[in-house]
């Protein structure tokens, strides 16, 4: 089975396509990359804020992003009917990986994420996270849309088995992202909407169920969400003080480097995962607007690769890369704003850390592939 | 994986997915605007909430403690003063494992049990984030040694504080008290917001009696905090107003002769400035070093201080209550003359003793033979002829007697400067119904007359007493407070009683005539003193039993316990024409008026009046 079965040529495209512009031929999509770009800077700008002024971070988070946009630029490069083959491949492997973290982790923080070759200190979720949507993409794409039952059946096992393994790290946050890019997948491959509903309501039965399975610190943040103020110096410390963070930066924020809850240390996790707090707090309303202006851009941009790609595999993958980038963006910013539970989900490109933005980046490389391949 | 050979319809499955697309795009819309309402919730409709929340996690309010005020003598000469000392103090909230630590500054500063106890005590009284001293007045070396230790120590910082500073020590103790610490009870009777800030309060003299001029108003400081309680900076402050400068009428000089005079005996004297009522030198014999209280005195030392026999923290000058022995003769002599109960003509017998009509009871003289047939008035005052007085005082009775003596100021507060001060005991027929329930009988009449008895002075009312007389009736009233320096000190001037009214000015000469004989009448009791004195001194010495001596008895210095000798007194005023200074000496146990107290009067008198040995 060929993805170019039926394209259907337009008259003249073959001159078009002799004279495609450099950047095409770079494999670069540039109504993507300047947003990308936009926000990155962005990023740095909060991040020197955060990190208290620090060029130290700022440098780090510099050459992690250059690391990331070289990897990017070398996976647009990668024909995505390669990535096609090997998608169950990977699935597989990474699969194995997390069985073998499981048994021989290293252990941080309480978490048992890593795995460690000596050289090479990886985590087998961020691998999940670009082989998740591969392998369901595949998997839907070589079958008919809307998929059957048994279709669905055979997703939702390619994507329960690597998604409880990681929960059982555990890492909710990343098990969350990983899931929902598999379930994207499904979504966007039309399943029916009465299994959708059935899907939701046993969510609602279990829901109590899925309480004893959690782990008390996981407990303790969904309390808190509750009742913020049941221990204020506790486990509701950050929540709190993320909220103080956000409200007192008002509409025009109070101002770049000046935002007391980071720079005096109120603010926990200032420069990861509550770095929205910090951005809100010195940029305001205004800054928050702006930052969901960028994101929208991007997932626009995005979800028209996925529209226009040529075949139902390249679409699915280009929708569910898509759709995973703004759960990042809207988990993060809901638990920092305290309606979502505390779960490590960063605020995509703008949080510091190397590792989730390489997974992010790979992803616009995919996207950019596919964007750049679309006759 | 077997795809299926079913023909797949491209067509329709994009459109398929490209519908998810869209409804995918309308859930992120929706999610998107549920979370910029929740934003805009925090940061436009809660804003103002979140606003003062976050100031209330930076921004802390800050006392600033006014600096205590100076002390000066009147040659402004500093009395007490504040002095950078280094202190050890911890905060407890920043220190992980309290036990290890203190285990860890015991070994380097070799803390005592005492201290390890006094600290845990603060602790108790502490609020958190306070800095709760462990010990005060660092050393170098161990400043240096807490230097290096820093990083090891979290929470345990050297922090530099004013302490209050006595630089004559024991020298004045007594006039001026001390500061200490606050303790709870003082907490509750000071504005607690004035005081927030500080740690000190005075104790006892012219500290306390002048604490609220002393202390000044609390300033205070916005200061931003980090999360750690540390302050980043100051924000704004309101400046404190320091506490005044109060110079006082003590005299250095004259406070060191007569606490020179008086070493090695318990008493006091007290030394005034007939024309200001100023307290030009008030001591009280032994003393304390009131620098060790400042910071905390440890229990040992107190307890010795404490339960000495002789006392050293009893101002006797103010809380010292003795039998005015003779020295209340020249004032009964003014009674009489008032009373028009004698003249100057007016003599008695003196057999050396007085028995009252119908009573077989003797009431001897000091001088066994008597003073002579016929002893007039100014005899009486010079040879301290007890049997005139006696006498005088039957006649009197206790109703005027008390009378004029209460217009001196005895049994009364002698002002309102001094913390502490004791009234004394004015014997009347009103004051034995209260204390005693009992009538007064007529041979208390007698003996108070010689002023024994009932009736008790405190070194400070006798000086004053003294200084009024020698002032011809016009009250002078003992102050220690000379001026204040931001304040206007005419303010301070407390109204002056009445004068005394004499019906004629005639009975102030001859009693003071009769008082200069006392010196330098040959036949004066305290002739001694009068050897080389280049001014005229008008003085009475009296010596007071202090224990009773039976009727067939003889009080005999040798044969009793030195603990029960007599007590020494001696008023004394100069020059005797225009008197500028008056002084009342006591020693406790001094044997002879004319003999111990008398030569500490002298040398009191010539500091002040004598032109000065650079």
């Amino acid at each position: 089975m060929s993805q170019s079965d039926f394209v259907r040529r337009l008259p003249g495209l073959g001159e078009l396509r002799q004279g495609k512009p450099w950047l095409k031929r770079l494999h670069i999509d540039p109504l993507l990359l300047l947003p990308l770009l936009l926000l990155a800077g962005y990023g740095l700008v909060v991040l020197y804020s955060a990190g208290g002024g620090s060029l130290d971070a700022i440098e780090r988070q510099g050459m992690s992003l250059g690391l990331a946009g070289v990897l990017m630029l070398i996976a647009a490069q990668i024909d995505v009917a390669i990535l096609r083959r090997w998608a169950l491949v990977i699935h597989l492997g990474g699969t194995v990986l997390l069985i073998i973290v499981l048994l021989a982790g290293d252990d941080a923080k309480g978490a048992t994420r890593w795995i460690d070759l000596q050289v090479l200190r990886f985590q087998p979720a961020e691998i999940m996270k670009l082989a998740m949507p591969l392998a369901v993409c595949r998997y839907l794409g070589d079958h008919h849309l809307p998929p059957t039952l048994p279709t669905v059946a055979v997703s939702m096992a390619l994507i329960a088995v690597p998604t409880l393994l990681i929960a059982k790290q555990p890492d909710l946050g990343s098990a969350l992202l990983i899931a929902s890019s598999g379930l994207y997948a499904l979504f966007l491959a039309g399943i029916r909407w009465l299994w959708i509903a059935l899907a939701g309501l046993a969510g609602v039965l279990l829901a109590p169920a899925l309480w004893f399975l959690l782990r008390d610190y996981q407990r303790r943040r969904i309390l808190t969400l509750i009742d913020p103020e049941a221990d204020p110096l506790g486990s509701s410390w950050n929540i709190i003080q993320s909220k103080i963070a956000i409200g007192s930066g008002g509409l025009h924020g109070k101002g770049w480097l000046a935002g007391t809850q980071s720079h005096l240390d109120f603010l926990p996790e200032s420069h990861t995962d509550f770095i929205f707090a910090v951005l809100a707090e010195e940029f305001g309303l205004v800054g928050v607007l702006l930052l969901f202006g960028l994101y929208l851009i991007i997932v626009a941009r995005g979800l028209w690769i996925a529209a226009k790609a040529p075949d139902l595999f390249q679409r699915l993958l280009a929708g569910s890369i898509t759709l995973t980038f703004s759960v990042y963006a809207l988990v993060n910013v809901g638990m920092v704003s305290g309606v979502l539970p505390v779960v490590g989900v960063p605020l995509p490109l703008i949080s510091q850390g190397g590792t989730a933005l390489v997974t992010l980046m790979l992803g616009f490389g995919v996207l950019m592939s596919i964007q750049t391949r679309t006759p | 994986m077997s795809p299926s050979p079913v023909f797949k319809d491209h067509e329709q499955e994009r459109r398929l997915v490209q519908r998810r697309l869209l409804w995918s795009v309308l859930l992120l819309l929706l999610c998107m605007a549920l979370l910029l309402g929740r934003i805009y919730t925090l940061q436009v409709v809660k804003h103002e909430e979140f606003h003062t929340l976050s100031d209330k996690n930076r921004i802390r309010l800050q006392p600033i403690p006014p600096t205590r005020g100076l002390i000066y003598d009147r040659n402004q000469q500093l009395l007490a003063h504040n002095k950078a000392s280094f202190n050890l103090t911890l905060v407890k909230e920043s220190i992980a494992d309290l036990p290890q630590t203190l285990d860890r500054l015991t070994t380097l500063l070799k803390l005592t049990d005492e201290e390890l106890n006094r600290f845990r005590k603060r602790l108790e009284r502490s609020r958190s984030f306070d800095l709760v001293p462990l010990r005060d007045n660092l050393t170098e070396e161990e400043i240096a040694i807490l230097a290096l230790e820093r990083h090891r120590l979290p929470g345990v910082e050297v922090s530099a504080q004013l302490v209050r500073h006595y630089p004559f020590g024991p020298l004045f103790a007594h006039p001026l008290g001390y500061v200490a610490r606050i303790n709870e009870s003082e907490l509750k009777e000071v504005d607690p917001v004035n005081y927030s800030g500080t740690e000190y309060i005075g104790k006892g003299g012219v500290e306390r009696q002048n604490e609220a001029l002393l202390h000044g108003q609390v300033g205070y400081q916005n200061v931003e905090i980090d999360a750690r309680g540390r302050v980043i900076r100051v924000l704004n402050s309101t400046a404190a107003q320091n506490g005044a400068d109060l110079t006082l009428y003590l005299d250095s000089h004259i406070q060191q002769v007569a606490e020179e005079a008086l070493t090695g005996w318990r008493g006091a004297a007290v030394a005034i400035e007939i024309s200001s009522g100023g307290v030009l030198a008030m001591v009280s014999t032994p003393s304390y070093d009131p620098n060790l209280f400042v910071t905390g005195i440890d229990a040992r030392r107190y307890g010795e201080l404490q339960k000495s026999t002789d006392l050293p923290l009893l101002n006797r000058a103010v809380r010292g209550r003795y039998p005015p022995g003779s020295t209340v003769k020249p004032f009964v002599a003014l009674a009489g003359l008032q009373h028009q109960v004698i003249n100057f003509d007016s003599t008695v017998a003196d057999p050396g003793w007085y028995q009252l009509p119908g009573n077989e009871h003797k009431y001897r003289d000091w001088k066994k033979w008597g003073h002579g047939y016929r002893v007039g008035l100014r005899q009486a005052i010079v040879e301290s002829c007890d049997t005139f007085f006696y006498d005088l005082a039957y006649r009197l009775n206790i109703d005027r007697l008390s009378d004029t003596l209460g217009r001196f100021g005895f049994g009364a507060l002698s002002g309102a400067e001094f913390p502490g001060e004791l009234p004394g005991i004015l014997p009347s027929r009103a004051w034995k119904q209260a204390r005693y329930r009992a009538n007064w009988f007529p041979g208390e009449t007698v003996i108070t007359g010689i002023g024994q008895g009932y009736m008790t002075v405190t070194p400070l009312q006798l000086a004053a007493a003294t200084a009024t007389l020698a002032n011809r009736g016009v009250m002078v009233r003992p102050r220690l407070v000379k001026s204040i320096s931001p304040v206007d000190s005419a303010a301070l001037l407390p109204s002056a009683p009445p004068p005394i009214q004499l019906a004629q000015r005639g009975y102030w000469d001859f009693v003071i005539g009769a008082m200069e004989g006392v010196v330098h009448d040959p036949t004066g009791t305290a002739k001694r003193i009068a050897v080389d004195a280049p001014y005229r001194i008008a003085g009475k010495s009296g010596t007071a039993q202090v224990v009773g001596i039976a009727q067939d008895e003889e009080y005999d210095a040798g044969k009793i316990s030195k603990k029960n000798w007599d007590h020494a007194l001696f008023i004394a005023f100069a020059p005797a024409e225009a008197p500028r200074i008056a002084v009342a000496v006591v020693v406790e146990n001094g044997g002879s008026g004319s003999g111990t107290a008398a030569p500490i009067a002298r040398r009191i008198l010539d500091a002040y009046l004598l032109p000065r040995q650079p």
